[in-house]
């Protein structure tokens, strides 16, 4: 999908595209030549670690980053012109909320910024409080507010224009489960009226619950792209992931798994089997070198999987 | 671990350029504005300047009119300056010499009336005699016309000695009776010696032109003067214009920078980026934070005016519309202030420092905290280069010298030219917040 050429007709009605987009800081490239498309009413998950270059591919879709080169189209027309800027509500990663300011009034000068005014603005406003469930706190100063409706504000204040895309930057950070949950539901709510998110994170539930699609990016890069169960088959084909923790030797431990094919990541083991039957010679193995099995978990591959079959490194790192 | 923690805070000071600053160049700076103010440890001495406008047109009149302009303190004009060297401007009268000085141009006039030079001594007051020099002052200069009064009795006294002791024994003959032929035969020859020195010294002015400093011992009160305010006159709370001028402008730029510095506080919290994303462009976003600073220091300003009206008496009524324009351009200038200062700094930190420094500086320097006419000729000017100087000049044009809005065409121009020049330079400076 990522480098995919398409008819002008059918590209010109994309919520997004992205063509070959390299964005360097310094000596640091952050883009390297990121190519990627968003489907209409799709949501597709970006995902990465920190410092992949997740925020600076969204901030360069907003407009808010001039690529060195590539293009970036929304529904058609050039980032950051008039047309684009209307088509897209873009949620940042920062609480980028007025803290004076109410809920309501927030919404209200927010509207007022992407030209709403009237009836229409007072429409938009009650629809977001009520999106947001900050009905009951709409004249609460925001910076009284706790962490989680500072979200959920942040989130209405992105998309009280009704845009038909939605780019949302890590909007789950700093935030507990509870309210995690809520702002999932709020993200779900925006699918069902058929708008087209773009969502990056680096949580891999929050990829596998909300998103259609997923684009794994690493270093500046689009590193694969599918379904989450595209990605998974992908890359581990029907073969099932063995997890064990051992004791002894560490060093006499990581040459083993290293031996065996298998990664050490946190003091666990990760081994990949076509049969689950393939998982008592190994622990056999094991056994006969010396080394001590302390639990054993066979399970099948996730994204988390898939990222670190890729890039050999956790999502966290 | 006293010393861990010492260390800790030296190297976090010595990277707070910021705090740096204000820890150490700002006292210097005032330091050094403060001496020069008011130690006179400087290279030129503030001269006062007089326009002497002579009626009397007498051999007394011409010698203490040279008697003034020998003096280093006083700059005296005679006539307005030409530019045309070949077609210099007629001499000023009376009536040209008090409008100067109602416009602010000299703080003080000296008027020698026609029949002066026949009995230029008055001993116990005014006899009736004589006509008595006029003294039109500038009430806003407090001490021009002081050394302008005293410079005026040591003038006479060394500059017309013939004349001096011609009156002298005018008096003498008149509350002692006369002298004897012998003393008066002396009398008379000591009176021909002066008249000689008198004639000498005219005829080598009028050769060289040249301005010789004379240090004889003054004599105060010999010489009579009415003196009479011809600005800010028969206003009780006169001063109450100047410090609401120059306190509300120093603090109008404090609030000015501060409230500019919300851009730096959304570009921090994130809001700045979404507001760009949004149908606002860059220019629009400044040229709304500049309205709103403008009718912010505005709203301050007519406060403080008003405050001084209710409490000090300001008079007001007669001058609204010059309020508002002055109001208007002032807090215009400001406003761009704060907003240039913003784009030029990278946090609210750095902000503040800068802020603090500059608008301390450009306070003292402009007038805010002491009076220009006290400062040397060079930082008087130097203070034109700051808008309190041109904004304290346009509110005492309309409060101290009742002159009409279109008098301040000066102030207006220079005030709009600031904030114009500062706007389109902060312009050029946000766009590094536009894009990444």
């Amino acid at each position: 999908m990522s480098t995919a050429v398409s008819a002008p007709a059918a590209v010109a009605a994309l919520p997004v595209e992205v063509t070959g987009l390299m964005k360097r800081f310094g000596g640091l490239t952050a883009l390297d030549g990121v190519s990627l498309r968003l489907e209409p009413g799709i949501c597709l998950g970006l995902l990465g670690p920190n410092g992949a270059g997740k925020s600076t591919l969204i901030r360069a879709i907003v407009g808010r980053v001039l690529p060195d080169s590539g293009h970036v189209r929304i529904f058609g027309a050039e980032a950051s012109t008039a047309a684009a800027r209307q088509a897209l509500g873009w949620i940042p990663q920062e609480l980028a909320i007025y803290p004076r300011l109410t809920c309501r009034e927030n919404l209200v000068s927010f509207g007022k910024y992407q030209g709403l005014g009237g009836a229409r603005l007072t429409e938009q406003v009650q629809w977001c409080l009520h999106w947001a469930a900050l009905e009951d706190r709409a004249g609460d100063a925001a910076g009284m507010l706790s962490g989680g409706m500072k979200r959920r504000l942040n989130m209405a204040a992105g998309i009280i224009h009704k845009p038909r895309l939605v780019l949302m930057d890590e909007p789950t950070v700093g935030v507990d489960p509870q309210s995690r949950n809520r702002i999932f539901e709020m993200i779900e709510h925006l699918r069902s009226e058929g708008m087209s998110i773009l969502y990056t994170t680096h949580y891999m539930e929050e990829a596998e619950r909300l998103c259609d699609r997923i684009a794994i990016i690493d270093h500046g890069r689009i590193i694969a792209e599918g379904t989450s169960e595209e990605l998974v088959r992908n890359a581990f084909g029907s073969r099932s992931e063995v997890t064990a923790r051992f004791s002894g030797n560490p060093e006499e431990i990581a040459a083993w798994v290293k031996q065996r094919g298998g990664t050490l990541s946190e003091g666990a083991a990760q081994f990949t089997v076509t049969r689950p039957t393939e998982i008592a010679p190994l622990l056999d193995e094991a056994s006969t070198r010396g080394i001590g099995i302390e639990d054993v978990l066979l399970r099948r591959p996730n994204l988390e999987s898939v990222f670190l079959h890729l890039t050999g490194r956790e999502l966290r790192d | 671990m006293i010393s861990a923690i010492v260390r800790t805070a030296i190297t976090g000071l010595r990277r707070d350029r910021a705090s740096l600053a204000l820890s150490f160049v700002l006292p210097i700076a005032f330091f050094t504005i403060f001496a020069m103010v008011f130690s006179g440890q400087h290279d030129t001495i503030p001269q006062v300047k007089l326009i002497v406008v002579d009626q009397d047109h007498t051999l007394a009149s011409r010698n203490l009119v040279r008697g003034l302009e020998r003096e280093g303190s006083l700059a005296v004009s005679t006539r307005p300056e030409s530019k045309d060297p070949k077609a210099p401007a007629p001499d000023y009268t009376a009536a040209t010499a008090e409008a100067a000085v109602k416009a602010g141009n000299f703080p003080v006039a000296l008027i020698i009336p026609a029949g002066w030079g026949q009995h230029p001594l008055a001993f116990n007051g005014s006899d009736g005699k004589a006509p008595e020099i006029q003294l039109l002052n500038d009430q806003s200069d407090t001490i021009a016309p002081q050394i302008v009064a005293g410079l005026l009795q040591k003038a006479a006294m060394t500059s017309m000695p013939a004349s001096m002791a011609g009156e002298g024994e005018k008096y003498m003959k008149q509350y002692i009776g006369g002298l004897t032929p012998e003393q008066q035969k002396r009398w008379d020859a000591n009176m021909a010696q002066l008249n000689a020195i008198e004639k000498r010294r005219e005829d080598a002015q009028a050769a060289a032109g040249a301005s010789v400093p004379d240090s004889s011992s003054s004599f105060n009160g010999m010489i009579k003067v009415e003196t009479r305010g011809v600005a800010g006159e028969h206003k009780n709370k006169n001063l109450i214009s100047f410090y609401a001028a120059a306190i509300g402008v120093m603090f109008l730029l404090f609030t000015a920078s501060g409230s500019a510095g919300s851009l730096l506080e959304e570009q921090e919290s994130g809001t700045l980026d979404r507001v760009l994303s949004s149908r606002v462009t860059m220019t629009t976003l400044l040229a709304g934070k500049l309205t709103f600073n403008t009718l912010l220091a505005f709203a301050q300003l007519t406060v403080m005016f008003l405050w001084g009206w209710a409490v000090f008496h300001l008079e007001i009524s007669g001058h609204v519309s010059g309020f508002v324009v002055m109001g208007l351009c002032t807090a215009f200038a400001v406003a761009a202030f704060g907003i240039f200062l913003a784009s030029m700094c990278h946090t609210r930190g750095q902000l503040g420092a800068v802020s603090t420094l500059l608008i301390l500086v450009m306070s003292s320097v402009g007038g805010s905290m002491f009076p220009r006419f006290m400062m040397p000729e060079a930082m008087q000017k130097a203070g034109l280069f700051t808008i309190n100087a041109w904004a304290i000049d346009g509110f005492q044009k309309v409060f101290w010298r009742d002159l009409p809005i279109s008098q301040l065409w000066q102030q207006v121009s220079v005030l709009l030219g600031i904030g114009i020049v500062l706007f389109v330079l902060s312009r050029r400076i946000a766009r590094r917040w536009e894009y990444s």
